[in-house]
């Protein structure tokens, strides 16, 4: 469902002397439905790269990235944002919080883009609140003053509020406590019970080991102009 | 499903000056369109072509009408351009005073959209006002004020009753929240952002905000010169600029 085949990509600054950055070369991975994949390697190697790159806020510039069937270097914007719609999930580490905008319908919002009636939006929304063990209380506010692990927990909720065929995972239990990062395994296993194709980022290793069948590893594309 | 809008070729120039030079794009139902670049850089000149306020030297302006399809704009009558403008089209001005009439009450400006549409019927035309003033979130305690007695933020929420009252499909929008409070903005960008999900508007919107176009565009055109240095969806263009300018741009917003 996620098949990176030969992707590339480097950065290329027109404003300081036109520095050219390759960052990842050759880079080869293939997530099937109801699999967890783990993306390792060190700070500063690559992973949150490339998961941009499967998202497509960043550009691929070799190879190709192939997601739910389409192909990410020739998708149009509004191909990708089908694409984000309805068979491509992500949970980053934070959430971009608007103002005014309650956490009940930010959680919600996925399945009204989809069309969902507003009641079975907000009815599933509310049980997935309650699941991430936000208070009831909350749920009227705009997450703008919550805390930390409060604003992850309201993405983590809007992250798994509907089905995607495909999901990305940044450090989904960073920053949990030991009862709420229980919760969010339990989420990521059953979305895999679900058939859904999970590529992550776990530092959490005893995470990882609980829900990821296995790892690749992102030295492994690295630019050969940079490691020399 | 077709294009809203297609543009292709469109170019203004005032003189030697280069206003925009050989715009292309297509907008479909429902998608967002920013236009991004500094003062000077050609996106009023460009928004003021697309709704027909100024002639284009060249290129065409082709709309999905309701009626007979795709047309281009250019070679409609001023009558059927006026009737556009009247029905299917709108444009939110970043002065409110532009886009409202400020003798007549709030409450006037929303129906009189509506009146130069053909409805006649006075208790009918008061109820939608006012149904679309409570939309824009302005208490209908003073829908028989006029605007001049409101705040800027208040009188921007009118024009864009005035503005959505007829239904429009594609929505040109210059700066709609420059010159305002950041409070205000906010308040204003999610009202905007709460419409055109609502309404499954098109939208065109100009403006040199990154964090306007983020909340509210799809896509993003950037521009310099006069010329689109740079094309994409939204946070690819924002996150992964390709162009220098672009990437002067992004680097440039202060973060808080």
């Amino acid at each position: 469902m996620i098949e990176v085949s030969g992707a590339g990509k480097r950065f290329v600054l027109h404003n300081q002397g036109g520095a050219v950055l390759p960052v990842m070369a050759g880079a080869f991975l293939d997530v099937k439905p109801g699999e967890c994949v783990a993306l390792v390697g060190p700070s500063g190697v690559g992973k949150s790269t490339l998961m941009r790159m499967i998202w497509g806020n960043y550009r691929c510039d070799e190879g190709s990235i192939r997601v739910a069937g389409l192909d990410l270097r020739d998708a149009a914007p509004r191909d990708i944002l089908a694409l984000r719609r309805d068979r491509l999930g992500y949970v980053s580490q934070f959430l971009r919080v608007i103002p005014r905008v309650p956490a009940l319908n930010i959680v919600a919002e996925p399945l009204l883009a989809n069309g969902i009636a507003e009641a079975a939006a907000f009815d599933r929304a509310r049980s997935m609140l309650e699941r991430v063990n936000i208070p009831q209380r909350l749920w009227s506010l705009s997450p703008t003053t919550f805390s930390g692990g409060e604003q992850q927990r309201v993405n983590i909720a809007r992250g798994f509020v509907q089905h995607w065929p495909c999901l990305l995972l940044d450090e989904p239990t960073a920053s949990l406590d030991a009862d709420n990062r229980a919760v969010v395994l339990g989420l990521i296993r059953e979305a895999k019970a679900d058939g859904a194709a999970i590529l992550g980022i776990f530092h959490d290793t005893d995470a990882r080991a609980a829900v990821c069948d296995r790892e690749v590893d992102m030295n492994d594309f690295t630019p050969r102009e940079a490691a020399a | 499903m077709i294009p809203l809008l297609q543009v292709t070729g469109l170019s203004k120039r005032y003189g030697a000056h280069v206003g925009c030079a050989d715009v292309a794009f297509d907008l479909w139902p429902g998608e967002v369109m920013g236009i991004v670049g500094e003062s000077g850089s050609g996106k009023s000149t460009l928004l003021n072509c697309l709704a027909g306020h100024l002639a284009p030297d060249a290129g065409q302006v082709i709309f999905d009408t309701r009626e007979q399809g795709p047309r281009d704009t250019r070679a409609m009558t001023e009558a059927e351009r006026r009737w556009l403008a009247r029905t299917d089209w709108a444009y939110v001005h970043q002065n409110p005073r532009d886009g409202l009439r400020m003798g007549v009450s709030a409450g006037g400006n929303v129906g009189e959209r509506l009146m130069a549409v053909g409805a006649r019927h006075y208790g009918d035309i008061r109820g939608q006002a006012q149904d679309w003033l409570s939309r824009v979130e302005i208490d209908t305690g003073r829908m028989d004020d006029r605007p001049g007695t409101f705040s800027g933020g208040m009188q921007q929420r009118v024009q864009i009753a005035r503005n959505l009252v007829t239904g429009p499909r594609l929505v040109f929008m210059d700066e709609p929240t420059g010159g305002l409070d950041v409070s205000v903005q906010a308040r204003l960008l999610d009202l905007l952002r709460g419409l055109v999900r609502r309404l499954g508007l098109s939208v065109v919107i100009v403006t040199h905000d990154l964090a306007v176009v983020r909340l509210l565009a799809d896509r993003l055109m950037v521009m310099k010169d006069g010329h689109v240095v740079e094309e994409g969806l939204t946070d690819q263009v924002l996150d992964d600029p390709q162009h220098g300018y672009t990437q002067l741009l992004v680097s440039s917003v202060l973060h808080v």
